[in-house]
């Protein structure tokens, strides 16, 4: 015993073989370390400050944080958009640095800051001052960025799972109603669910190939053809089961309308953008890139799934009555949307996607930024009747969101129009016209829901003013004492202002968001 | 798009159809920017832009040169370039009235009426609707129809819910959701249709390209001239949304007209995903449900404008998206649409008979009235589709005069129950005279437009189609049946209390139906300008039908209603 001890204590006779430490490049890592260091930072800074009044310091340094992330990503997307330079990777080949990364943290960062600017004045309104929700938010943004950096499945995992714990505690950010404490719970439960699939999913493909890493995936299916490949083929449906929850794919949708009509509405603002977009980006990086070889296999899957997600979506927003239901269902119409461009499986297909994702995030923050405008103290008041004559009461307001809604429609001289086309292209380029014209009419059948919210803001009249009371007195002429005017604070000005300027922007110059797009279509880099 | 194409406009040639869509659009904005305070400008400002337009659409008429039958006054600037998709405005024979109608009509429709409450954005949206309306009869771009056609639906959706009667919201969703339906799935054909042509074109001249290198024999000594042009051959073409492109055929060898290569059997399918959108809003028979509730429930501008220009907007679309880019899928669906437009015709009457406010009876006979179009351009002769054309027009005038007058007399009266209008001619004769007619131009009074059109149809469809001309005959028949029965309750008659102070036509009602009477008396008794102006590109398009399908237009009918000069060119370039 003492024997075996002293041995071991003894200097091994041969020397030592280095351990080959993975290279750490630093500044690729950046937008995730400009986030995760600014939500660690804000956490320690909110201990010696006041909590009552610091709440715009807050907003502020998370906008920040946000806008350095982009900026931290600015360099990086130079480097990988140089035909010398390209894209690389780092940690030993498990994060990957290319235009899709980048272009995708840039939408992050956006998504960040466009959600900040809303969540400030609904903190205040609730009286949940804090600074809770900006950390959870950059934390939950962290794990996007890292998702989309994901060169690894376990990688991928990792920003999943910081990405959903931070999403589910800012789901149940209002302490005080039940219903977001609900919609926390279910979003926690269904969310784990859906998680322990996707873990599943990686253990059978690891099971399947001996390897977790992407570009070893890819590069054994160049190379190699299995026999049996059950296993591949489960592991690829169970990812895309924990995928598809995150995106909000029907069949995996059905925490969405509870969930988004539960959850604090700038929480839901993030949940529809950021959390999207960060979903889309872990479903294309591994089906379109990496999956390539079995893209016989999972594309009727995918087509199916985009069929499900349109029409279900679209056709059960119809007969909701609650605007916050409404556009939960609309958002997942627009995945399914979506999904056909990653149905594709070409270039073409990544690059529509990317760029309906780009123009659905201002689209869906906004809207939701709205709504969180509207639903007033409480945030209650989110039936179709809470938006009668708006048009007449705060036309700037009803006008945007008019603007937005028209978007999400689809119609001309607005971003969405040019997504839905870019959508169709490329799955008309890749043969799938049939799955074009279902898209097509699944838009059709949820513009009925977008007219249903203008008509009533424009061609509703105002609601009645109740019976004269002592509480009227104080509120000013035209004014009704249920429903006090809705206030447009600062930081929802500017939110509204970006969105709007992109909205039309993109409606007019596609190409300013397209050619990026184009640069950002995903590659694997060897580790080397 | 504004000021992208505003800032190209350093070319000598003053691009005056740009202009023609930007102005209103300008306008549109222009009056949004005016604050709700001056109420007094929002009026003067819309009408000064779209006069403005108005102007501008009557110096395209002045300059268009009548003997050329191809597109004149071309703009072409690239908008997104990786795409294809072009700013391309052109205006031949066919959409010229069009647009004139267009111009015309907008001027008159904001003077006829006032809406009863927010005079700005009322204004503002008719602004927009006339730029998107223009946009459509000028594009020459797939896309940039699509996008005309698909944005005029805003407009008019908000005009029908924010200014319209009680069931209003009802028939503006109704009236988006059908026209939407329609062109969703014309954004797919147009999609598929593009990449079918890149293709085709492909496909052609890398065949060319094979032979090219097969006549050299030896493969090592190609000359440069040669392997250069192999070398074209076998680039990857562009994809493009050119409609002139598309149509006529591209290949960089041959630019023969009818050299159209793509697989006629898909075309055909995209030919059907073009037909619904045209039918939706022309409306043919079975999808025309959206009209009369969009009709009776807009206000009298909208309704004007929806039967003056937006149902023109499907005729137009059938023509040159559907007879023109397809016209083999358009012959061989001919004589399905034409069924379709005769059923419109008899049905429309037979319902319009039964109504009892006057604005429906009034819209259902715009069903029927387009059931005459339809027939006329299937028909496929030159008749016929002069005929066609000049009905656009002809019911453009009318109808929008129609309309105009019932919103007089709702205006007055507060109703447009036709059991509660009586004896209206003792009240107020001058009204009366003016109701009659333009009445008698809708039912085709010899003398005056209508009889003009209907005649040209009539003689068109007798050529190619006879007993489907036959049973639309049955349809003149019953306008009169309908329109004369309204118009004995509504007029004649002694009026009772209610009706006897039935105020007059007073100055500006006069000024607006003026120039309307005018030009309906004026086409009734000389067309010939008009017809001019549109044969040459009229025989063109049958010529590129004939060139394109098995369709071969009876000989009878080649000689069109007059001989103009565009003949004497068209037989000179046959004998070169």
């Amino acid at each position: 015993m003492i024997g075996i001890l002293g041995s071991l204590a003894q200097p091994l006779p041969v020397d030592p073989v280095p351990i080959e430490r993975p290279g750490v490049d630093w500044g690729a890592l950046a937008p995730m370390l400009v986030l995760v260091g600014g939500a660690l930072a804000l956490m320690l800074a909110s201990s010696f400050v006041s909590s009552r009044r610091s709440n715009v310091g807050y907003t502020i340094f998370t906008c920040l944080a946000g806008l350095g992330a982009i900026g931290a990503a600015i360099p990086l997307w130079i480097e990988v958009t140089d035909d010398e330079r390209g894209p690389f990777s780092t940690l030993a080949g498990s994060v990957g640095v290319d235009g899709f990364s980048t272009f995708v943290t840039f939408l992050l960062g956006a998504a960040v800051v466009l959600a900040a600017l809303f969540i400030d004045d609904y903190l205040r309104r609730e009286q949940l001052e804090g600074v809770e929700a900006y950390v959870l938010l950059l934390l939950s943004a962290t794990g996007g960025v890292i998702m989309a950096h994901a060169n690894d499945l376990i990688v991928l995992f990792l920003g999943l799972e910081v990405l959903s714990m931070a999403a589910y505690v800012l789901a149940a950010m209002h302490r005080r109603r039940v219903t977001s404490q609900e919609a926390g719970m279910k979003y926690f439960v269904l969310g784990a669910f859906s998680s322990a699939f996707f873990l599943y999913g990686i253990a059978m493909i690891y099971g399947g190939t001996g390897t977790t890493n992407l570009v070893t995936i890819l590069e054994t299916f160049s190379t190699t053809a299995l026999t049996e490949d059950g296993l591949i083929l489960a592991g690829l449906a169970l990812l895309l089961v924990g995928l598809g929850f995150k995106v909000a794919a029907v069949p995996f949708h059905f925490w969405t309308p509870d969930v988004y009509q539960g959850a604090p509405s700038p929480m839901v603002a993030w949940m529809a953008s950021g959390v999207k977009v960060a979903g889309f980006a872990g479903l294309m990086r591994v089906f379109d890139v990496a999956f390539t070889a079995y893209a016989v296999d999972w594309q009727p899957l995918i087509y199916a799934v985009a069929v499900a997600t349109m029409l279900v979506g679209a056709v059960l927003a119809v007969v909701q009555t609650d605007v916050k239901r409404m556009m939960a269902y609309s958002s997942i119409s627009h995945a399914g949307f979506i999904l056909v461009g990653v149905q594709a499986a070409t270039d073409q297909g990544v690059e529509a996607a990317l760029f309906y994702l780009a123009t659905y995030v201002f689209l869906v923050a906004g809207t939701f930024g709205i709504i969180t405008l509207v639903g007033r103290r409480g945030d209650g008041h989110h039936s179709l009747d809470d938006y009668r004559g708006l048009g007449r009461s705060r036309p700037v307001l009803a006008l945007v969101l008019a603007l937005f809604l028209f978007a999400q429609a689809g119609v001309p001289f607005t971003s969405g129009f040019f997504a839905k086309f870019y959508v169709i292209n490329a799955a008309v380029n890749a043969g799938s016209t049939w799955l074009a014209a279902v898209a097509m009419l699944s838009t059709v059948i949820a513009a009925f829901i977008y007219l249903r919210i203008a008509a009533s803001m424009y061609m509703a009249d105002p609601p009645a003013t109740p019976a004269v009371g002592a509480r009227d007195v104080s509120a000013g002429p035209g004014e009704s004492a249920a429903a006090p005017r809705i206030a447009i604070p600062a930081g929802a000005t500017i939110a509204l202002t970006a969105c709007v300027i992109v909205t039309i922007g993109a409606g007019l110059w596609p190409g300013s968001i397209a050619d990026l797009a184009r640069d950002a279509v995903p590659v694997l880099v060897t580790f080397g | 798009m504004g000021p992208m194409v505003l800032a190209q406009e350093g070319a000598p040639d003053f691009p005056v159809l740009t202009a023609l869509v930007l102005v209103p659009a300008v306008g549109a904005v222009a009056v949004a920017l005016i604050p709700r305070a001056r109420a007094e400008l929002h009026r003067g400002v819309a009408l000064l832009f779209s006069s403005a337009a108005g102007a501008l659409a009557i110096y395209v008429l002045a300059a268009f040169d009548k003997n050329d039958a191809g597109m004149q006054f071309e703009v072409n600037r690239s908008w997104v370039a990786d795409f294809g998709i072009s700013w391309h405005l052109g205006v031949d024979g066919i959409s010229l009235f069009l647009v004139v109608l267009t111009g015309v009509l907008f001027p008159l429709a904001l003077l006829g009426s006032t809406p009863s409450h927010d005079a700005k954005p009322y204004y503002a949206w008719l602004l927009l609707l006339e730029a998107g309306c223009l946009g459509v009869f000028v594009a020459l771009d797939l896309f940039l129809f699509f996008v005309m056609f698909e944005i005029v639906l805003v407009p008019m959706y908000f005009i029908i819910g924010g200014w319209g009667y009680a069931r209003r919201v009802y028939a503006a969703n109704k009236f988006f959701l059908f026209t939407m339906f329609g062109s969703a799935l014309m954004l797919v054909g147009i999609v598929a249709l593009a990449y079918l042509n890149r293709d085709a074109v492909e496909d052609h001249n890398r065949a060319e390209a094979a032979e090219l290198l097969a006549e050299q024999g030896d493969q090592q000594a190609v000359p440069p001239a040669v392997q250069q042009r192999v070398d074209e051959l076998q680039a990857d073409v562009p994809l493009s949304f050119d409609l002139v492109e598309i149509a006529e055929g591209r290949t960089v060898t041959d630019n023969s007209a009818g050299a159209n290569p793509f697989d006629w059997a898909a075309a055909r399918w995209i030919f059907l995903a073009f037909v619904l959108a045209f039918a939706v809003k022309v409306p043919l028979f079975p999808l025309h449900t959206w009209l009369p509730d969009a009709h009776t429930e807009a206000p009298t501008a909208g309704s004007v404008i929806l039967a003056g220009v937006l149902l023109k907007l499907g005729i137009y679309g059938l023509l040159r998206f559907g007879l023109y880019l397809f016209p083999d899928a358009a012959s061989f669906f001919a004589p399905a649409l034409v069924t379709l437009g005769v059923i419109g015709i008899v049905y429309g009457a037979i319902v319009a008979t039964m109504q009892p406010d006057l604005k429906r009876l009034v819209a259902y006979s715009s069903v029927a009235h387009l059931g005459f179009i339809v027939l006329g351009i299937f028909a496929i002769t030159t008749q016929g589709l002069q005929g066609g054309l000049i009905q656009s027009v002809n019911h453009g005038l009318s109808t929008g005069a129609l309309f105009l007058l019932v919103g007089m007399i709702s205006e007055r009266r507060h109703t447009r129950e036709i059991a509660g209008l009586r004896g209206l001619q003792k009240a107020a004769p001058v009204f009366a005279a003016v109701f009659t007619v333009v009445m008698m131009s809708s039912i085709g009074l010899p003398g005056l437009n209508g009889f003009v059109g209907e005649f040209l149809v009539l003689i068109g469809s007798f050529l190619t189609r006879r007993w489907w001309a036959v049973v639309a005959t049955t349809g003149v028949v019953l306008a009169a049946l309908y329109l004369l029965w309204a118009y004995q309750r509504v007029f004649h008659g002694e009026p009772d209390e209610e009706n006897r102070h039935f105020p007059e036509i007073n100055w500006r009602e006069g000024l607006v139906m003026a120039p309307l009477l005018a030009l309906i008396v004026f086409l009734g008794i000389y067309p010939k300008p008009v017809l001019e102006r549109m044969e040459p590109s009229v025989d063109r398009l049958i010529e590129h039908v004939e060139a394109n399908s098995d369709y071969k237009e009876p000989p009878v009918a080649t000689e069109g209603p007059l001989v103009t000069a565009g003949d004497e060119a068209r037989d000179q370039e046959a004998g070169g």
